[in-house]
Parts: C-alpha cells; sequence; structure tokens
C-alpha cells in the first residue's frame, strides 16, 4: 500500500489512542453509574473524568489535524453512497468524540462535583450546581454515548467489511499490517 | 444654671453606657448559615445544615460573659447530592437514628481585640465529645450583629465516616466548617 493510502502517524497514534481510552471510559461509565456509594465508586467517577478529559484533549488536537490535513483517499471502487457515509459518520464520530467529554464534564459542574484532572489540576466549572440541569446533562451524555456505541458499530462493522469481504486493505490505512516500501 | 448642667452632665454620664451597651440575644435564624466544605479525591465539596437553633447572649463589653449554644438538626444536612444526603445518615456516618443533633457549647470567649475573638467550647458529635477552638468575629449592624466564625474538625475524631469511610485518602478527614450567626440586640 502506497503511503498516499495511509493516514500519518500523528492520525494513526490518536485514532488508536482515543478508541483506547473510549474502549475503558465506556464500559466504566455504565458500571460505576450502578455501584452504591462508596470510596471505589467515587475513585471510578473519578478516573473515568480524567479518562473522559484525556479525551477531549487528544480529540481536540485530532480535529485540528483534520481539518489542516485531507486524509488518504477512498480506495477506487467504493461506491458513491459509501463515500458519504463513510464521510458523514466520520464527521459525527469527531463531534461525538468531542461532545461526549464536554457533556460529561458540564453535567459534573451542574452536579456541583468540580473535575480536578489526575487530582491536581481543578477544571473550571462550566456551569453553576443545579441539580435539574444536571440530571438533564447526565441524560445528554447518556443518549451521547449511545448514539457513539451505535456509530461504532458501523464504522468498525464497515471498515472489517470492506477489508475481509471488499479485499481492500483498509485496515492498513489506520497501521494495521505491514509498511509497504514505496 | 451651673447645677442644672452638672444634673445633665451626671445623668448623662449614667444613661450613657446603658443606652450603648447591646446585649445580643435574639438570633435571627433566616439570616444564619452553616456551611461545610471537604475534599472528596482531591475535589472540593460544599454542604451546609439548614436546620439549627443557636442560644446565645454576647455584650461586646463583657465578652468574658458570653455564651453560645448551637444545636444542629442533622437530618437537614446538604451533603453535596442526594446520594450523600442519604449515606450520611447511615451507621458509618452521622448513624442519625441514634444521635440525630450535634451541639456546639461554649465555655470561654476571649477578646483578642478588633472585633475578633476566640470561643472556646465543646462539640458533641455522634456521642463524642471534642474541645475546640473556634476564631469569630463580630461585625455590629444596624438591624443585627453579625458573627462569622470558621474552623477545621477531623471527622475521624467523631467517627464520622468509620470502616471503609475511613479512608481520608478518598474523603478527606479535614472538614472546614464556615457559620454566620446573625443576632439583633435588645
Ligand atoms: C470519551 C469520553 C467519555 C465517554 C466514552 C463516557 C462514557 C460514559 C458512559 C457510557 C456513561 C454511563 C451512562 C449511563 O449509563 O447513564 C457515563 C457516565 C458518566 N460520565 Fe462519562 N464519558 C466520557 C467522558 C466524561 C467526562 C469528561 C466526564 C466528566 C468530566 C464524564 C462524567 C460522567 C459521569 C459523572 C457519569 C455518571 C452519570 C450519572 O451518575 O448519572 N464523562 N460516561
Amino acid at each position: 500500500m502506497s503511503r498516499a493510502m495511509r493516514y500519518s502517524t500523528l492520525a494513526i497514534a490518536l485514532h488508536w489512542l482515543i478508541a483506547l481510552l473510549i474502549f475503558v471510559a465506556f464500559p466504566l461509565g455504565v458500571y460505576m453509574h450502578e455501584l452504591p456509594l462508596s470510596p471505589d465508586k467515587l475513585k471510578l467517577y473519578s478516573y473515568h473524568k480524567w479518562i473522559g478529559i484525556m479525551v477531549l484533549l487528544l480529540a481536540a488536537i485530532r480535529v485540528s489535524w483534520r481539518m489542516t490535513h485531507t486524509p488518504p483517499p477512498l480506495p477506487a471502487g467504493i461506491a458513491a453512497w459509501q463515500r458519504h457515509a463513510s464521510s458523514a459518520v466520520h464527521g459525527l464520530l469527531y463531534l461525538l468524540m468531542i461532545a461526549i467529554p464536554v457533556s460529561g464534564w458540564l453535567m459534573s459542574s451542574a452536579k456541583g462535583f468540580q473535575t480536578v484532572w489526575f487530582g491536581v489540576l481543578p477544571l473550571p466549572d462550566l456551569v453553576d450546581k443545579n441539580r435539574e440541569l444536571g440530571d438533564l446533562l447526565a441524560g445528554v451524555h447518556k443518549a451521547l454515548n449511545f448514539t457513539l456505541l451505535g456509530l461504532v458499530i458501523l464504522h468498525v462493522g464497515a471498515a472489517l467489511q470492506h477489508h475481509f469481504i471488499g479485499r481492500q486493505p483498509f485496515l492498513q490505512r489506520m497501521g494495521w499490517g505491514k509498511k509497504e516500501r514505496t | 444654671m451651673t447645677r442644672h448642667l452638672a444634673l445633665i452632665a451626671l445623668l448623662a454620664a449614667l444613661t450613657a453606657p446603658a443606652a450603648h451597651a447591646v446585649e445580643y440575644r435574639t438570633v435571627l435564624p433566616k439570616q444564619s448559615t452553616i456551611h461545610f466544605e471537604f475534599r472528596q479525591m482531591g475535589v472540593p465539596v460544599k454542604g451546609g445544615f439548614k436546620r439549627f437553633t443557636t442560644q446565645m447572649v454576647f455584650d461586646p463589653a463583657k465578652p468574658e460573659a458570653a455564651h453560645a449554644q448551637i444545636e444542629i438538626d442533622l437530618a437537614s444536612i446538604d451533603a453535596g447530592s442526594a446520594e450523600a444526603d442519604d449515606e450520611s445518615a447511615g451507621k458509618l456516618w452521622f448513624n442519625r437514628s441514634a444521635y440525630p443533633k450535634a451541639t456546639f457549647v461554649s465555655s470561654q470567649i476571649r477578646a483578642l481585640g478588633n472585633n475578633r475573638y476566640e470561643m472556646r467550647g465543646t462539640l458533641t458529635l455522634k456521642g463524642r465529645s471534642r474541645d475546640m477552638v473556634v476564631p469569630v468575629t463580630y461585625a455590629p449592624g444596624h438591624s443585627a450583629a453579625i458573627f462569622d466564625g470558621s474552623f477545621i474538625l477531623k471527622r475521624l475524631d467523631f467517627g464520622i465516616g468509620e470502616g471503609l469511610w475511613a479512608d481520608v485518602a478518598t474523603v478527606a478527614n479535614e472538614v472546614r466548617v464556615t457559620f454566620r450567626i446573625a443576632a439583633s440586640g435588645n
């Protein structure tokens, strides 16, 4: 695969790092939420928030990269509707990578629990404490997350489908497999 | 004439201290507050108590005779969230069914100058009593005087948060208590 068909090393690194962090933050969010109040619950909430803010930071870098770079073109032979669907899904994924942590941050502010990143860096509260708003934002955070889950399934499904069934080297675009010399 | 002046001067001298001496003993609950703040995973969490009664006598001319007694209804807690409010009632925290109230009774009040005072007294929480030293400032006002104070208590001294909650790395031992008592003179 030519270099031109591959995302840059920075984009690839950000893609997998963000994916990994989301794969930790998501189940953690679902799990911690159900726990009865305990010191462990408080710890998990903090870890979740720290990981989420890390995603926000990396996603901000990633979106700025994307706005200043053109991704490698899709291989020939991909149907037009699939090209449109792919760019729509990618756009929404970028949006959610930002909107989910921001909604979490807003929710935490509204619930009156500031985010202190890694226990050392206090982030400003974005809104005043307000119980109703906190509950509303928790619902928003959840809805955005389950939208993300649906899109990620589509995204992974499409990549695997093109790679294994369409027999196009899709996974190499994001750095899987050997780098071919050009 | 001079006799009259002397008489007026005498009267003034007698009544002036009486007119100026205000003894504050009527507490205004609506303008009085008790808040606290503690750290949870390094995050400051604010709370407070909505219902408490205060009995006090304070005459700035005789601070050593002053006295204060506060009784807090622990059921009126705001511990930061509904979940924490419920949790705080349990045995590991306030054990509220056995100890529904917290009390503070002053034993000695000392003037430090500049409207600052040092109040010593006993705080009783969850059946445990500890001596505390509380700095208080006094601000005279038109309709009411304001008494502001703040001190740090160590929750574990009172067994607040036992068992798994004794882990101070998650919920800090230090709790800053801040109060404001408004009282009108008689
Ligand atoms: C990529 C980042 C994030 C992901 C994937 C994520 C995912 C989730 C998920 C799946 C839940 C469970 C929702 C539910 O079932 O109700 C959740 C809950 C939660 N998240 Fe996040 N989250 C992220 C970022 C953040 C951030 C940055 C914060 C705060 C600074 C945050 C704060 C919370 C809180 C407080 C809850 C619990 C809500 C409740 O108790 O009702 N999240 N998160």
